[in-house]
């Protein structure tokens, strides 16, 4: 709705429209202000100061502490989430490709039942699941976690690819098949280039789902298997010993870091994909 | 002779060209099939047993059920969800639409404002929840900031109040959603026809009123999703109550998903945690039901 010809009069309605979105934009800011200020205070600093007053000294001890800590979870939470997320956009796309170039007698029916995945609460799957990894020799290891997050993130990458390629003319195809190229031929020659916008968001949204996941991590990993998210939590709520509030700060930064360092980068694919998940099939 | 060969040689591969597609599809209708259905039938079928640290096959009826309808602790997380899902849902889609329609009035910084409101949406449950049990920490938190600042009387202690936790869940979980359907509402106001307003304008209706009575309206579709979007988020929060209060004081800010992690996997009552589970499924089903049937039924209307 932007038009650069007119340009607003600066009245008082809309200085107040710039003071409210000023407004907001900073309490939005002050949760994540407060993190990194605690993170670098000492502990006697938090305990005298208060939550935004500036530390005294700036230190890196809750930092290090936290990494010490953390670090081994961090190294697992990337071990399951490349393959993971890898696996799911690779799998997603070709079953987007079927579903929406070479449908077939129930193709159709297939697609709705794999939607429903979206939505399924995974607390009705939790202990099969459970029970299918302990059969697989899979419990508390990151492979299982791998397995795990593929499998449930299939009915998104599936969605987001099959939505995508029906809006490809199907003419461009039908005349690589005269042409006698054959199902991956078409894949790779032509579907594939195409696919750059939609590759990145899927990859960008599992990501974020899968760095983030917190359930699956708790429930089917233990001690050193566990991702950043569990580990994170472990760190928070501990009840021994007194609390250290720079290392829990330090600690949720490393954890939020990489989706936000992604969130910054290529913001453009993250809403894309909210948008493009959250919206119909 | 040549081309009887060559026939020979095509019609497996054409054949295979044939199947391929199925072939491709095959595994992921095999997940689907048992790592979805099979396993919610198998969950179905525990919540009928007397499960409890391990899986027993032993019918129990409705036993499970009825255990959990005379469980207290349901019930809270059962009112819990309710109240902190409305308020949830409620304020999101206020704050929202509040901001994407004040957006909407040609900001200069525009893309800069939206990328801040809605980076919470970047970050784990589990970090929002850490970040946020730090700020409503009672004594230390923004209870002691706002008293530094000069406001004597200032108490917030909602965070050990079992009577006003949940609304701490909130305050989190809206920080954390409301940048996004934000985005999803602001999305919907860049595709609203312009002349309408303008007609409306010529008209002599102010711009809030024509927001209110003809924009919004016409965002009906945008509203319907981001309700089903949050009612979903709701019903599954699972980590921020896990990372904020681990469902205390007490028990007075569990959560269904909450309840059913802790009685399946640390109480040993695998039967009643099956049961909840159901239960879980049962309101995503009672929400997202109608909803695709409007849609679909919307679609057939185009």
């Amino acid at each position: 709705m932007t038009s650069p010809v007119d340009k607003p009069a600066l009245n008082l309605s809309r200085i107040a429209i710039h003071a409210v979105l000023l407004l907001a934009v900073l309490l939005y800011l002050v949760p994540l202000v407060v993190m990194l200020l605690t993170s670098f205070k000492t502990p006697e600093d938090i305990s005298t100061g208060n939550l935004l007053s500036w530390p005294a000294v700036f230190t890196g001890i809750g930092w290090a502490k936290a990494w010490a800590t953390v670090n081994g979870y961090f190294l697992n939470s990337i071990l399951i989430t490349v393959p993971a997320v890898l696996i799911s956009t690779a799998v997603g796309a070709l079953n987007g490709y079927v579903l929406s170039m070479w449908r077939f007698r129930g193709s159709q029916l297939f697609f709705g039942l794999l939607l429903f995945g979206c939505f399924l609460p995974f607390q009705t799957v939790l202990l099969p699941a459970s029970f299918t990894l302990g059969k697989l020799g899979l419990a508390s290891t990151t492979s299982g976690l791998v397995l795990v997050h593929v499998v449930y993130g299939l009915a998104f990458t599936t969605l987001f690819f099959r939505n995508y390629y029906v809006s490809i003319p199907e003419a461009l195809v039908k005349a690589a098949r005269l042409d006698g190229a054959g199902f991956f031929t078409i894949f790779g020659r032509i579907i594939l280039p195409m696919s750059t916008p939609i590759i990145m968001v899927c990859l960008i949204w599992q990501f974020t789902q899968i760095w983030n996941d917190f359930l699956f991590g708790v429930v089917f990993s233990s001690g050193d298997s566990q991702p950043i998210t569990v580990a994170l939590n472990n760190v928070v709520n501990t009840s021994t010993g007194a609390k250290e509030y720079n290392v829990d700060m330090a600690a949720a930064m490393i954890a939020g870091l990489p989706t936000l360092l992604v969130y910054v980068i290529a913001g453009k694919y993250f809403v894309r994909g909210l948008t493009a998940g959250a919206v119909k099939g | 002779m040549t081309t009887a060969t060559a026939r020979l040689r095509a019609s497996p591969l054409d054949a295979l060209q044939r199947w391929l597609p199925k072939l491709v599809l095959a595994p992921s209708m095999f997940i689907v099939l048992v790592g979805f259905y099979g396993y919610i039938l198998w969950t179905f079928v525990l919540s009928f047993t007397t499960s409890t640290f391990l899986p027993t096959y032993k019918w129990a009826g409705l036993a499970q059920y009825a255990r959990l309808f005379d469980n207290d602790r349901w019930w809270v997380a059962s009112k819990n969800l309710l109240l902190f899902g409305g308020l949830f849902i409620g304020i999101t889609l206020a704050i929202g639409v509040f901001l994407a329609v004040l957006l909407d009035q040609r900001i200069r910084r525009e893309g800069f404002i939206r990328t801040i409101y809605l980076y919470p949406m970047a970050l784990s449950m589990i970090v929002t929840g850490t970040a946020w049990k730090w700020l409503l920490n009672p004594g230390m938190g923004l209870d002691k900031l706002l008293r530094d600042w000069g406001w004597e009387g200032f108490r917030l202690d909602w965070l050990i109040d079992p009577d006003r936790v949940v609304y701490c869940l909130v305050i989190a979980a809206v920080w954390q959603a409301s940048g996004f359907i934000m985005a999803m509402f602001l999305a919907g106001l860049r595709g609203v026809d312009q002349s309408i307003i303008r007609a409306a304008q010529l008209d002599g209706a102010s711009l809030p009123r024509i927001y209110w009575t003809v924009v919004l309206p016409s965002l009906r579709p945008v509203f319907f999703s981001s309700l089903m979007i949050l009612a979903h988020i709701a019903i599954k929060s699972f980590d921020l109550v896990a990372a904020m209060t681990a469902g205390g004081p007490g028990y007075s800010s569990d959560l269904p998903a909450m309840f059913m992690y802790s009685f399946t996997f640390s109480r040993g009552q695998m039967g009643m945690g099956s049961a909840s589970a159901i239960l879980m499924l049962g309101a995503i089903l009672a929400i997202i039901v109608p909803y695709l049937y409007s849609e679909l039924r919307g679609k057939r209307h185009d």
